[in-house]
């Protein structure tokens, strides 16, 4: 757990939580998202049941599984953005972030999502300069002052080490970047609204090796800052960047645990059979 | 063998048969297409340009129309309008026999203003209801029986002919709501009569937007507006203007739907000499696709009125084109900015 010795200190002062469901080793971590016995249906289909699992708080959980299983679902429930789809909801149960129910009437789902970035599974960057791209997030948001969006623009392309690509750059279409550098963009237009929690779904199927070992890097980096969610198809990338993997199938979650343990020690058979390419 | 052979020679001749009616079907379009082309382009040139400088017919595309007065004088033909031909009077005593024809003399200038007026007038009320219905349709609402039912009303007002438009027009505009012959009735008449398929065609390109771009934005945490306003309009404006291209040349080519609620046959005044200006909205104007009807119905027909049937569709014609291109300029400057 080499995660927990890098947390910075704001967080020990945050108050503990047991978690349920999370290996012992961590038990003092703090949650930031607890899902609780959630079931989720599209219309009659139900995808999701009883997944129960707490994704604690700076650190990386990768979602892996067969495709279907409900992993990528599961993590548009995290931001709502299943919502935008007709006849999905959540059937049963209960999604907490910093112990609110993120369902609740009362909460707002724009700020919620303003807490809560997502970087898609096909790069979506807006069809705007780079600059315009990264500063979409704060204008929506009301930001106007000039000094303050062209810092967060090159805050956030460091972040993302894109900076110095396309610092020369910045007023030219984002359309002219290559796939690897558009998926590092979107991961900056996300981290510039200053999200508390970044969701990624299957951020590197549409790239090469190389891009891909420079996301992968990337995220690693900014694990120390967000709490970060990834699903992922590739068995190796979950292993090399996740702190915590949680292994789904039809629907339910088999297995979850410190990624270490799960690869190396799987305490569910069909999660070993899975890892070591029995099936999947 | 021989049964295959000739199987494949039937073959054969029924693919070279199907070949060519296709291809005669296309050719004919072609042919009908030129004609009419010609024909207009012809006997209206004729018209509207001159041999000498400065080689366009400048008092037919200036000035209103007037009755032409066509009498034999010392021996020459004489072909004088309205007030040329009272101006003659004045210095020339003597009678003379003379035959009257109305509308062939003088130009089309107010009908070309009436109908730029009643088309942008009417597209814009026609776009600004009919983009935000389209908007309603594709971002907002959700599949129900409501939803539906709105789009079953939509199809069949697209087929509803436009005389029926015209008569719905002057019930409700003209006289329930007492606007008279108008421009604002015109607008409302038309604007409703294209509005179908700019829902249609709005509609269209809204979907056209990758879904990826509204997700993106909404996901940073954008309102559904915002969302549309600035990551899904701006995409769909090229393909909202395409539609409306076509709805620009309905607008400008209907005839029944004004004749009842916005055209005049005749007038003398230009729609800019109002009193006040709110009297702009409630004046009947003239317009080309009304007039060219009334100079090829409504009086008897000679080689005087047949130079201005033709003149006037050919300048219809020529502002009907002038119009799709500035909306083709239009659409190609914004959509070069974009690609996906």
């Amino acid at each position: 757990m080499v995660s927990l010795l890098k947390m910075p200190e704001t967080l020990l002062q945050r108050t503990p939580r047991q978690s349920t469901n999370a290996a012992p080793e961590e038990a003092n971590d703090t949650a930031m998202i607890e899902m609780r016995d959630v079931d989720f249906a599209y219309g009659d289909n139900q995808v999701l049941f009883e997944v129960d699992l707490t994704i604690p708080a700076r650190a990386i959980t990768a979602f892996i599984g067969p495709s279907g299983c409900g992993k990528t679902t599961l993590l548009r429930c995290i931001n709502r953005m299943n919502d935008l789809i007709d006849g999905a909801r959540i059937t049963q149960g209960t999604i907490l972030i910093d112990n609110i129910d993120i369902n609740a009437p009362s909460v707002d789902v724009v700020d919620l999502r303003r807490r809560v970035g997502m970087v898609f599974q096909k790069s979506n960057p807006f069809p705007k300069s780079i600059y315009d791209n990264i500063a979409y997030g704060l204008r929506i948001a009301g930001v106007t002052k000039r000094s303050r969006i062209d810092e967060a623009v090159e805050k956030s392309l460091r972040a993302s080490a894109l900076w110095d690509e396309v610092k020369d750059r910045l007023e030219t279409n984002a359309f002219g970047l290559s796939g690897g550098q558009q998926q590092r963009l979107c991961i900056a237009r996300a981290l510039a609204v200053e999200p508390e929690i970044v969701l990624m779904d299957e951020p590197c199927s549409a790239l090469d090796p190389i891009a891909t070992a420079k996301i992968e890097e990337l995220i690693y980096q900014l694990r120390t800052q967000y709490t970060i969610v990834i699903v992922t198809h590739n068995m190796q990338q979950a292993g090399r960047v996740s702190d915590h993997t949680a292994f789904f199938y039809l629907g339910r979650l088999i297995e979850f645990g410190p990624t270490t343990k799960i690869f190396t020690n799987p305490s569910e058979r069909r999660t070993e059979d899975y890892i070591t390419g029995r099936f999947g | 063998m021989n049964a295959d052979a000739q199987n494949q020679k039937r073959v054969r001749a029924i693919e070279r048969i199907v070949f060519w009616s296709f291809r005669l079907a296309t050719y004919f379009i072609l042919a009908c297409a030129t004609y009419v082309f010609l024909d207009i382009g012809i006997k209206g040139g004729r018209t509207v340009f001159m041999r000498t400088a400065p080689f366009i017919n400048l008092k037919f595309l200036t000035t209103g129309p007037q009755t032409l007065y066509v009498f034999d004088y010392d021996g020459k033909k004489m072909e004088l309008s309205d007030r040329e031909f009272r101006a003659w009077k004045t210095t020339h005593n003597e009678d003379v026999d003379v035959t009257t024809i109305s509308y062939s003399a003088g130009g089309i200038w107010p009908c070309i203003v009436g109908t730029a007026l009643l088309v942008v007038g009417s597209m814009t009320l026609a776009l600004f209801i009919g983009i935000s219905s389209a908007i309603y349709l594709s971002e907002y609402s959700r599949n129900g029986p409501f939803i539906r039912l709105v789009r079953v009303a939509i199809l069949n007002l697209a087929g509803v002919p436009s005389i029926v438009f015209g008569l719905f027009g002057f019930g409700l505009f003209v006289i329930f709501f007492g606007w008279n012959v108008s421009l604002l009735a015109g607008w409302f008449t038309l604007g409703l009569m294209v509005l179908p398929s700019i829902i249609t065609a709005s509609e269209e390109s809204l979907r056209a937007v990758p879904q990826g771009l509204r997700e993106g934005s909404l996901a940073l945490g954008a309102t559904k507006w915002q969302t549309i306003r600035k990551n899904v309009l701006p995409y769909a404006l090229p393909g909202i203007l395409t539609s409306s291209i076509l709805g620009i040349a309905r607008v400008a080519g209907e005839t029944a739907p004004i004749m009842f609620t916005a055209a005049y046959a005749m007038r003398d005044e230009m729609p800019w000499h109002v009193s006040r200006w709110t009297d702009f909205f409630f004046q009947g104007v003239m317009a080309l696709p009304y007039h060219i009807y009334v100079v090829s119905s409504k009086i008897p027909q000679n080689e005087y009125t047949e130079r201005v049937q033709y003149g006037a569709a050919f300048v219809f014609l020529v502002v009907v084109l002038l119009i799709a291109l500035t909306s083709i300029i239009l659409r190609e400057r914004t959509r070069s900015r974009l690609s996906w």
